[in-house]
């Protein structure tokens, strides 16, 4: 007979915690460090599915624009944020998003379209099918990330209003609200925050509107309830927290272009040939890499989108 | 025990210890991955701040002294100010090896062609001669030479602030505060001289 003498290190079989239930504690403490407001709206007994952190169901995977980097690891991707409304310190975001209310959510559609509205966040989106889009981000500050985004394509948004012949670029305004946005009580930007695209720019399929990312809902420090995406400009272009779209005759004046139009341009394109006038963009710093790599053309984008600028001087329009 | 003493024996070697509690922090931080997404960034921001810090510590001294009369504290200078040049070379360190892992083409672009690497590369530069010359055997070779070099010192943290200054985006809340601080200590300083010299004109003329 074999007796089994038990070490005193040996973990018996009733100690192992199930599997099923280590992922939910995993996946408990996420949410409890991404998003205060899931926490409050658990202690509130109060459950919505727009909530941060809750899985997006029905995303449609594996299309042909993914990029085969590595991902960003979702703790990264979630509290290393630029996002002057909560703070300018990259932790801030994470650390005070739970101020901002993701629901309800109004999203005003004006400008030169024939079907102008206010919308709420909920009817806005519904129409469309979520995506998932796994898109390299470079920031204008030298790091980039490897994010996958689940969104749709906002000319499938744009289309739904019927944006007039006058309507040659798309403005977005963030939500101006300081109780909410803790940073915004500093005018440390012009606060609404701006941000523009051509409209050929805007209606590339390249270009997301995104809700959720890594499957779920967005939390609130990367720009939650709606925000933009475009893979192939500087992060700064991918403007958060969206509550006003407006289709404009004329090219809109973005909100870092006004704090220092030598620095920013409206079209920021990814260009390691272009360098910012204080360093240089031929690198760049792939978050979780100690060093740096080559910053690729239009974030290498270029089959996609280097049509858009044909006869273009990129060097001018930075 | 004399003042002189309390100084040696107990107080700077408190001192000695509190500074090294930042690159303390910094090791402990680096080691159980409690420096962000981006700890090259952070390491390269702390060790910054703190070059500027100790800089500022360092030009405290003087101005505390005159105001005080705590005359012991002059002993606590030299080694705030070889903290500074430590935090510095690690700044330094974190930029020649992380962002460039030592390409020399580009390192001398970056100096060439950046401001704020400019004058920060110049400041880091100039401090290591007053790190140098920071030995007793050096202060009595340079003789009444050795105070004049070590104002280089005035030159070296408005580098640092300008540094600092030049590289935000937009918030320039804090530069602004290590500028301010700097501004107070520099003039004190100015105020200090010309209100010494006055009586001393006064006779001239006389």
């Amino acid at each position: 007979m074999l007796i089994k003498v038990k070490r005193r290190s040996e973990v018996s079989p009733s100690e192992i915690t199930p599997q099923g239930l280590y992922l939910d504690r995993r996946r408990f403490l996420r949410l409890g460090a991404g998003s205060a407001v899931a926490a409050a709206a658990l202690s509130s007994g109060f459950w919505d599915p727009a909530w941060a952190g809750v899985k997006l169901s029905k995303v449609l995977k594996g299309g042909p624009y993914n990029a085969k980097d590595e991902l960003t690891p979702y703790e990264s991707v979630t509290s290393y944020n630029n996002f002057y409304e909560f703070g300018t310190d990259k932790e801030d975001p994470a650390r005070l998003a739970g101020s901002l209310k993701p629901r309800p959510w109004q999203v005003v559609v004006d400008g030169e379209v024939a079907k102008p509205g206010t919308f709420d966040i909920d009817d806005l989106i519904r129409p469309y099918a979520l995506q998932e889009r796994i898109y390299r981000l470079r920031c204008v500050e030298a790091w980039s990330m490897v994010i996958p985004w689940d969104g749709f394509p906002l000319s499938d948004l744009l289309k739904r209003f019927e944006p007039t012949s006058r309507a040659k670029y798309v403005r977005f305004e963030t939500l101006y609200d300081p109780k909410q946005f803790p940073g915004q009580k500093r005018s440390v930007l012009d606060w609404p925050y701006v941000e523009g695209l051509r409209i050929d720019e805007a209606m590339n399929p390249l270009t997301l509107l995104a809700i959720g990312l890594y499957g779920e809902v967005l939390p609130n420090q990367d720009g939650a309830p709606l925000r933009l995406v475009v893979p192939w400009k500087y992060g700064f272009k991918s403007i958060k927290s969206i509550v006003k779209i407006s289709l404009v005759e004329e090219m809109p004046l973005n909100t870092w272009a006004k704090t220092a139009p030598r620095e920013y341009g409206f079209y920021a394109n990814v260009n390691p040939h272009v360098d910012h006038p204080r360093w240089s963009q031929a690198r760049e710093r792939r978050i979780g890499d100690f060093f740096k790599r080559e910053t690729l053309m239009f974030n290498g984008y270029a089959d996609e989108v280097a049509s858009l600028y044909t006869g273009m001087d990129l060097r001018r329009f930075f | 025990m004399t003042a002189t003493q309390r100084m040696m024996r107990v107080i700077k070697p408190i001192i000695f210890i509190v500074c090294l509690v930042p690159f303390a922090i910094l090791v402990w931080d680096t080691f159980t991955h409690n420096l962000g997404a981006n700890p090259v960034e952070k390491l390269n921001h702390r060790t910054g701040i703190w070059t500027l810090r100790f800089l500022l510590l360092t030009l405290t001294i003087t101005p505390l002294r005159r105001l005080t009369g705590w005359n012991t504290l002059i002993r606590l200078r030299r080694m705030l100010g070889l903290y500074a040049f430590f935090y510095a070379v690690m700044h330094f360190l974190t930029w020649l090896v992380f962002d460039h892992f030592f390409n020399v083409h580009e390192i001398v672009k970056d100096i060439i062609k950046r401001p704020y690497i400019t004058v920060g590369f110049s400041a880091f530069v100039m401090l290591i001669p007053l790190a140098v010359t920071s030995t007793k055997n050096w202060v009595r070779r340079l003789g009444s030479r050795w105070a004049k070099l070590h104002q280089l010192v005035y030159v070296i943290a408005t580098g640092g602030v300008l540094h600092y200054l030049w590289l935000v985006k937009a918030d320039v809340r804090d530069p602004v505060i290590y500028g301010s601080v700097l501004a107070v200590l520099l003039a004190y300083r100015v105020w200090y001289k010309r209100a010494s010299l006055l009586p001393l004109t006064q006779v001239v003329r006389q």
